[in-house]
């Protein structure tokens, strides 16, 4: 079936969904052929196929846009919405925290909202403070939202797939720096369960808990680490919240140790849960203290040096994982 | 202006002594302590609601506010399961999940109840976007108040509405105070209707308290939504005759606004409004009396029904939860 980006891959997803069912439209900044199908161009194509009706490039309004799509999700539709940059999602909080995530519950299960929110972020583009954040923990933090993020161009397509299906919001994190990673197509009707995690490298000494781009930097540590007798278990999580629990609490069960890693600042993050919960439910196989890996606290800086900096270091990986297995 | 039809009027009327007669036995729950819940008085507001929803077909979507109990029982939502959700009971709307702010009922087409000033409006043109897509002809009024014009919300459904052209009434219920701080103190432009010229929006501005207004624009309004021509922004004046919630103090209320908001009641205008038309006072007593009844029998049904199990905390979260 040849190879296909995970700008392709989302595309694919949104397209196929789109043929599939008269209810799924996008809408969001630029997201129309007339403004070039997107920023990076995950909408291109839809609009020649479907129309400007389904395919809806909005105002610079994102209270509006996700306002709009919460509407759409009560009256039945499937509304993908996108949200250019994550740090964007600051200006329309109510309507995904307040209103998204809490009318199934507050309407005793009478009205479900399911959507897409598509977002995209990332560290290390040289966007500096306002247009890099991963902010993954804020909406891991409330209930009644799916947290999303693919690491590679297969998965991106399963699980947008699913996240069109599911009949409650989804945040879709797309890491900028990840849209060029390539797969092999994993065909039409292709999905990946929310929820889900994948053990993307087996191991036996420790396990790495992350996902989106820093899977890739733990599967090239752990490559490395192999030539040095150290066997690392690498867990993509695929759906950040709610999280695979059961995956990764076998996966640590089975090591005895573990690292959760994000490009998200340390504190608070998701690691700070999944770690806490590791320790709280395998404390009697845990060899040592579960260690969290994250970005600095501080805001994502311009300077491309400092820039890489701030993000999670493989070095670090390299002496926490040695340190846990007492090879430091 | 053409009159209102006999049988039109009778509509309006039925639906405005609803929304009253329920306001008037909360009023009374609470003060008895039979019932301590967080509730928004609608005393004064009532003809709105009632002459707006009896302007709308039954499938048609409503938006409300935490003050939206004049647009739920208006619209037809079954009293029973009303109270219900107001007192926190299983056999309440939501199941007692939701409450007197977030009462939901697709059914009758209260698909939103925002205890959140202003997040209506963008939701509402959500519901307007499906029909579009759709084409279902459905109209989705959605009703606030004066101090929602003022949040960034209002801005961006308005101008977003109309660039679209979708079918939607945004009904500003202005009763001359957003909160407890009057409209003067809180607006810096003398009306709301007036900035649906900078969309490019048809804006209408009408005495809430007569039924000669509002109800045709209503009815104008909805139709020029539905006809595809584009949302309207109505302004309806009235006054919001307690205070921002049932108990909260309204000393700060002017002498002469209080004498003002006396004199332009809606309800004994409406009155004679109809007593004009040759509708009798026997008929009229006898229709607020059968919604007492039906009130009354409501009202006991809610006391006497049983709390909700404690595992519904864990339900409705997400599907898989459901």
């Amino acid at each position: 079936m040849g190879q296909i980006t995970m700008t392709q891959a989302i595309n694919l997803a949104i397209d196929e969904a789109m043929a599939e069912d008269d209810g799924v439209f996008c809408l969001g900044e630029d997201v129309s052929a007339k403004q070039g199908g997107g920023v990076f161009k995950v909408t291109a194509g839809l609009t020649e196929k479907y129309g400007e009706q389904r395919v809806r490039s909005t105002p610079i309004s994102e209270t509006a846009i996700v306002g709009a799509a919460v509407g759409a999700a009560l009256a039945g539709q499937r509304p993908i919405c996108e949200i250019m940059l994550m740090n964007f999602v600051a200006v329309c909080m109510d309507q995904i925290v307040n209103h998204a995530a809490k009318l199934r519950f507050m309407s005793g299960g009478q009205t479900p909202c399911p959507m897409v929110l598509r977002t995209t972020t990332g560290v290390g583009v040289g966007f500096g403070g306002q247009h890099s954040d991963m902010l993954e923990a804020w909406f891991a933090h409330v209930a009644g939202i799916h947290v999303v993020t693919p690491s590679n161009a297969a998965d991106a397509r399963g699980l947008m797939r699913s996240a069109i299906d599911a009949n409650d919001p989804v945040i879709f994190i797309e890491n900028i720096l990840c849209y060029g990673l390539q797969s092999e197509d994993p065909g039409v009707g292709y999905r990946v369960p929310l929820g889900k995690a994948a053990i993307a490298k087996e191991g036996s000494d420790i396990s790495i808990v992350t996902y989106g781009r820093t899977v890739l930097d733990a599967l090239e540590i752990a490559g490395e680490l192999d030539k040095e007798g150290i066997s690392v278990e690498v867990i993509d999580l695929r759906t950040i919240a709610p999280y695979d629990e059961e995956t990764v609490l076998a996966s640590v069960r089975k090591t005895g140790r573990a690292i959760t890693l994000h490009e998200a600042v340390k504190p608070f993050g998701p690691g700070a849960e999944i770690a806490a919960n590791i320790q709280e439910k395998c404390w009697d196989t845990l060899k040592g203290p579960v260690r969290r890996i994250g970005g600095t606290f501080s805001a994502v800086p311009f300077a491309s040096q400092l820039e890489q900096a701030w993000i999670p270091q493989k070095s670090d990986l390299i002496a926490q994982i040695k340190a846990s297995v007492g090879k430091a | 202006m053409a009159e209102i039809d006999r049988e039109q009027l009778l509509d309006v009327y039925t639906r405005t002594m609803k929304v009253n007669r329920t306001d008037e036995k909360f009023r009374e729950l609470l003060m008895q302590g039979k019932v301590a819940v967080m509730y928004y008085c609608v005393r004064g507001q009532e003809l709105i609601s009632g002459a707006a929803m009896a302007a709308l077909e039954d499938d048609d979507y409503v938006v409300c506010t935490y003050r939206g109990q004049g647009e739920q029982t208006a619209k037809g939502i079954p009293i029973e399961k009303w109270w219900g959700e107001c007192l926190g009971k299983e056999t309440g709307t939501c199941k007692g999940k939701g409450g007197t702010m977030h009462i939901t009922d697709p059914d009758t087409g209260i698909m939103v109840t925002t205890g959140v000033v202003g997040s209506g409006l963008p939701i509402a043109n959500g519901l307007a976007m499906a029909s579009q897509n759709n084409g279902d002809g459905r109209v989705t009024v959605v009703s606030f108040g004066d101090g929602a014009a003022n949040i960034g919300a209002f801005h961006e459904a308005l101008n977003m509405a109309q660039l679209y052209k979708l079918p939607v009434v945004f009904l500003c219920q202005n009763n001359r105070y957003g909160e407890h701080t009057a409209f003067a103190d809180h607006t810096s432009s003398p009306d709301i209707s007036g900035r649906a010229a900078g969309y490019g929006m048809k804006g209408v501005k009408v005495d809430g308290n007569d039924v000669n207004q509002i109800y045709p624009a209503m009815v104008d309004a909805v139709e020029h939504a539905r006809s595809g021509k584009g949302p309207v922004l109505v302004e309806a004046m009235c006054y919001r005759m307690m205070g921002h919630f049932f108990g909260a103090d309204f000393s700060y209320m002017p002498e002469e606004h209080l004498a003002e908001m006396q004199a332009e009641d809606p309800l004994p205008k409406l009155r004679k409004v109809m007593l004009d038309r040759q509708f009798s006072e026997e008929e009229l007593d006898k229709i607020v009396a059968n919604i007492d009844v039906d009130i009354n029998n409501a009202v006991q049904h809610a006391l006497d029904a049983p709390l909700p199990s404690i595992d519904e905390i864990y339900k409705d979260v997400l599907e898989e939860s459901a």
